[in-house]
């Protein structure tokens, strides 16, 4: 977020919106974080469908998953989700 | 192409763009989110989205932020459909006039607040006027994003901050309404219901509802961890869970006649697989107080309902 | 270039709605209520001819209509609706929506009472109730001028300076239903004279500055939350539009005039024998019909009398208020609409406050009037002015505000 927020003159008329969200670090409201085993992962792809917050994406050109962290808010539903129990929900630090 | 047509797998999805972005400052684990994120996966092309007041209208729209990929309005609550009715006309007139060149898919969204309740007269007239739009429901039965309080969608039971579970009175007692029974009487071409943890058949019907050449109704049911207060990271079990209880069954609807969709149909072609009502409400905060000796009559109550309401349903897809 | 016209007999809402036809409309979205039914129903047989290229919206109720307006104002086109008490108090929260989207909607409003009890007849407590609503409004005084304002409020609204919606006002049943001689302009001219719609060029989140309307080639979110940190910021904006609205409604007049010769005053304010007026009755709307005749009167006898017809009530005309009546002594405003509680009507308020500060103050009085389309006949009118010639030689009223043709 800027420290100096615009006046009257200079923002768009009746509100439209500047920035995308994407702009927006969810990321620090996590409490718990995913922990992933790359080996029991099947890449079914179900965490990817079901992150409300579009965190997990699917690589095609890495063929693998990636877990965007900035966004991730340590809901837990890739960890409920996931049908190998490849991913579990650990507090930053203890992911060893 | 049209969804016959459409055969996708979650690579596919995967691989297409999101609409709906990241930096939204939905609660974690929050079932309209998914939702929202997975039907702007599902467009076909150029499309306006028009949405009422609610949750997922201020998490994604708080300026100067915004989490839309695409055109996106938002006027006021109970008017969503009457958005959609004025984009439409909008859109037909300038087309004639050459202004647009090609069609643009319309999807209005509204919570169960913004369609049961102050919503509905809206949704009704342009649905009877015929606009082509797809109305879609995010049911997380309640007016969630004012602090939990009843709609006309809360089920019986269910302790929100204006029916709290109390010494006297145990929560709503009044039953959720039927809203695609309604949607139904208005002899609508298409009518579904889904919910996120059959993502592949929410997406589906999203494309059959923006095919429909006129308003298509979809009800998709998306559990809020905070209202319901339940652990975030089981959202899409209680999902699923509403599916295999039939508190929730998946169907779809065409010009008036109704199948099963296959979860749904699972259960009622292995009906030893249903789930019994208990095990939905188990873990949900919300009902918790129907698990005391005065109360338990409501559970009961409840299973009953469940039940005979899950017959019917199967007499009516049996005609279609 | 002067436009072609002709002499054609039709009341307030027929020539309202013929003048909607020539302004290549692209969306009507409305509800019926008397007495603005005849305004749709003429624009329906329209749309159903084929005579215009208008969609057409049957709305469940006036909040859709004036949604599905705002909606598609927002999407690019021309939008027109009409309503009238009930049905414009209705629309309440969407009219303060509409003015903050800056979407230049443009609402003929057939002054009618507010319930209760229901009262189907001419007063103006409907509009006035919405005039902190962000929406330019301009009263008629006839049937001429209801049809000339439409065409003008396109105009003024559209313009990327002003930006906003436009209430055009004619009084209930007196205007609305009344059969006059209306001279209209040909096709032509008017499309020539208002043009196409042009837009506001705003920058998105993708960083491109584009039209201001919904377009999925440039997406863009509107309607968002406004925490405390911006919300006053785009008031603020709006209040601007406000501004330059009280110069494009002159400009709009003067250009208007040169096509049609008709002017109405100089847009904002229709001064009537005010130049060396002793005494004058401030108004809004058909009574200056009424008024004006008095005065040929009046003056006929001596007395130096005149009436200010407020044509454009929001933006507040101030400056040409306090210049045309720096020079009276006692000055009657009336309201044809009441502000229960309040020091008298809402014109009387706004007229008063605005001359607080002129040198030499006239002493001026409110008079209440044709509520509920009670009738004010010209006795009552002419008494008026007699009570300000009294008041005028001592500088004193007896009483500010006064009900006009109410039984006690």
């Amino acid at each position: 977020m800027s420290t100096k927020e615009k006046g009257w003159r200079e923002i768009p008329i009746a509100g439209v919106c500047t920035k995308s969200s994407i702009g927006f670090m969810t990321g620090d409201w996590k409490t718990y974080m995913p922990v992933r085993d790359l080996e029991k992962c099947t890449t079914c792809l179900t965490c990817v469908m079901l992150c409300p917050e579009g965190a997990i994406k699917w690589r095609p050109d890495m063929a693998k998953i990636e877990f965007d962290f900035s966004f991730c808010k340590g809901c837990g539903i890739c960890a409920n989700e996931c049908p190998t129990k490849a991913i579990t929900m650990k507090m930053p630090g203890e992911e060893e | 192409m049209t969804t016959q047509e459409w055969k996708f797998t979650a690579k596919d999805i995967a691989n297409k763009p999101d609409l709906f972005l990241s930096g939204h400052r939905a609660c974690a684990g929050c079932g309209p989110a998914a939702v929202l994120r997975l039907i702007m996966k599902a467009t076909r092309g150029p499309t306006i989205v028009t949405q009422a007041t609610g949750c997922m209208e201020i998490v994604g729209s708080i300026y100067p932020y915004t989490s839309w990929g695409l055109p996106w309005l938002h006027t006021a609550f109970e008017n969503a459909a009457a958005n959609a009715s004025g984009i439409d006309a909008a859109l037909k007139a300038l087309e004639r006039k050459g202004k647009v060149k090609e069609h643009i898919d319309i999807i209005a969204l509204a919570g169960d607040g913004g369609t049961y309740d102050i919503g509905i007269q809206a949704l009704s007239g342009a649905v009877e006027r015929g606009h082509d739009f797809l109305f879609v429901l995010y049911d997380n039965e309640g007016y969630m994003n004012t602090g939990i309080q009843r709609s006309g969608g809360t089920p019986t039971g269910a302790a929100t901050t204006t029916t709290p579970a109390g010494s006297k009175i145990p929560g709503k007692l009044e039953k959720k309404k039927p809203i695609t029974e309604i949607m139904l009487a208005h002899d609508m071409e298409y009518v579904a219901t889904a919910t996120p943890y059959y993502w592949k058949d929410m997406m589906t019907k999203v494309r059959r509802g923006l095919e429909v050449n006129g308003p298509a109704f979809l009800h998709i049911f998306a559990p809020c961890p905070r209202g319901w207060r339940t652990e975030p990271a089981k959202t899409m079990e209680y999902s699923k869970l509403s599916v295999e209880s039939c508190v929730f069954p998946v169907w779809e609807a065409v010009n008036g006649n109704r199948q099963l969709s296959t979860p749904s149909k699972l259960i009622a072609l292995a009906p030893q697989k249903k789930k019994s009502v208990t095990d939905y409400l188990a873990g949900q905060g919300r009902f918790r107080h129907l698990f005391t000796p005065q109360n338990k009559h409501i559970i009961d109550e409840m299973q009953r309902f469940t039940d005979e309401r899950w017959e019917r349903l199967l007499l009516k897809c049996e005609k279609a | 270039m002067k436009a072609k016209q002709e002499t054609i007999p039709l009341n307030g809402d027929e020539a309202v709605a013929l003048a909607v036809k020539q302004c290549d409309v692209d969306v009507v979205a409305a509800y019926p209520i008397t007495p603005q039914t005849i305004i749709v129903e003429k624009y329906s047989e329209y749309v159903a001819n084929g005579e215009v290229q208008t969609e057409f919206v049957c709305t469940e109720s006036e909040h859709s209509a004036m949604t599905a307006c705002l909606a598609a104002a927002v999407t690019g086109a021309r939008t027109f609706t009409a309503s009238a008490s009930a049905g414009l108090a209705l629309m309440h929260e969407m009219l303060f929506v509409t003015s903050g989207f800056r979407a230049p909607v443009v609402m003929a409003v057939a002054n009618r009472a507010l319930s209760a009890p229901l009262n189907i007849h001419g007063d103006q407590s409907d509009s006035m109730a919405e005039r902190d609503s962000g929406w330019i409004h301009v009263y008629a005084e006839n049937a001429q001028e209801a049809y000339d304002n439409i065409i003008q409020a396109f105009k003024i609204g559209e313009d990327i300076d002003v930006s906003l919606p436009v209430i055009v006002g004619l009084d209930g049943f007196t205007i609305s239903h009344t059969l006059e001689n209306v001279n209209v302009l040909d096709d032509q001219s008017i499309k020539q004279f208002i043009g196409e719609r042009p837009f506001v060029m705003v920058t998105t989140q993708e960083g491109k500055t584009v039209p201001f309307k919904l377009d999925p080639a440039n997406p863009m979110t509107l309607g968002p939350n406004a925490l405390p940190n911006y919300y006053f910021e785009f008031k603020r904006q709006q209040e601007e539009g406000m501004r330059n609205a009280l110069r494009k409604i002159q400009e709009v007049n003067s250009e208007y005039a040169k096509i049609s010769g008709r002017n109405y005053g100089n847009g904002l304010i229709d001064a009537y024998e005010l130049d060396d007026a002793e005494i004058a009755i401030v108004c809004v709307g058909s009574v200056a019909g009424t008024l004006k005749v008095i005065v040929d009167e009046l003056r006929q006898e001596g007395m130096k009398v005149g009436v200010l017809r407020l044509r454009t009530f929001r933006p507040f005309p101030l400056e040409e208020l306090r210049n045309a009546l720096k020079e009276v002594k006692a000055l009657a405003v009336m309201d044809k609409s009441m502000s229960f509680g309040g020091f008298g009507g809402a014109v009387f308020s706004e007229v008063r406050s605005a001359l607080y500060e002129v040198n030499q103050r006239p002493t001026i009085v409110n008079y209440i009037f044709g509520l509920g389309g009670r009738d004010t006949n010209p006795h009552e009118l002419r008494k008026i002015f007699e009570d300000l010639a009294r008041i005028a030689k001592t500088g004193r009223a007896e009483m500010s505000v006064q009900y006009l043709g109410l039984r006690e």
